[in-house]
């Protein structure tokens, strides 16, 4: 099955950026569907980047994260080649996981 | 399968988070982690229950934060879709360990909140759902003090869908 992260580390010598877009539907449970019945709560909850065996970056979400995720941050000490890791546990006991080589 | 143990709290803090909260007859949540959620691991399910803003800053970290203009936040004035609003912010702060975002006219006022380890650029974008209206706050925790900035986002199409 296609991963539900997408995911990219370009590094610029010292800097590692990362992209990363999930695929999820982060529904609020506050929403009704056509037929007037509400939607159930159904969002990532923890979202965790590891690159060399350390954390480099560790989000917490709420529902008031947009659908299909998008996030954006850089760290040092990364190099060209080296294995990103990026998993994702949401509300319903779901998860994913990836990796990626930063370029 | 190819996920990673957690580095977990000691069973110790695990019995005594439970016991905290069974005292307050809540015992329901085990997991939730009594104030100061930033500085451990666990995710901070009573923040993200918080509907005020005040409120949802003291639950997830047991202090009020002061406005300082090194931090950055960058948001559109006017968002045509409250769905998906992108918002960023960068901090000349040192010592930064966390960032988090409060959305005070949400449903819910703590929408994501973020850990920065050592050697992590105090930096992040993300998008968030603004219902309407909304005054949009970034906290930045930073050598164990708080600092904020805030902006106002004029929402036209609200990000509760129906």
């Amino acid at each position: 099955m296609a991963s539900s992260i997408r995911v990219r580390g370009t590094s610029n010598g010292d800097i590692t950026e990362v992209q990363a877009l999930i695929q999820h539907p982060m529904d609020t449970g506050l929403v009704k569907d056509s037929k007037g019945e509400l939607i159930p709560a159904h969002f990532i909850q923890e979202l965790k980047f590891e690159c060399n065996g350390k954390d480099v970056f560790v989000a917490d979400w709420g529902t008031a994260v947009s659908k299909d995720p998008y996030v954006k941050f850089s760290f040092k000490g990364a190099k060209k080649g080296d294995e990103l890791k990026i998993s994702w546990t949401d509300n319903k006991g779901g998860s994913d996981t990836t990796t990626a080589k930063i370029a | 399968m190819t996920t990673t143990p957690k580095p977990h709290p000691t069973r110790r803090l695990i019995l005594q988070g439970a016991a905290s909260v069974a005292l307050l007859g809540l015992g329901n949540l085990p997991f939730a982690a009594p104030a100061r959620a930033a500085a451990n691991d666990k995710y901070p399910e009573e923040a993200f229950k918080q509907k005020s803003e005040a409120d949802a800053i003291k639950a997830l970290y047991g202090k009020t934060a002061e406005p300082s203009d090194k931090v950055k936040l960058d948001a559109p004035e006017i968002a045509e879709n409250g769905g998906v609003v992108p918002i960023s912010v960068t901090t000349t702060l040192d010592k930064v360990t966390s960032i988090s975002f409060f959305v005070a006219e949400n449903p819910f006022a703590l929408a994501a909140s973020y850990k920065i380890p050592d050697g992590t650029i105090p930096a992040v974008a993300n998008r968030l759902k603004m219902a309407r209206t909304t005054r949009l706050t970034a906290i930045v925790e930073a050598d164990g003090k708080l600092y904020s900035a805030t902006k106002e986002v004029k929402v036209t199409v609200g990000g509760c869908g129906g």
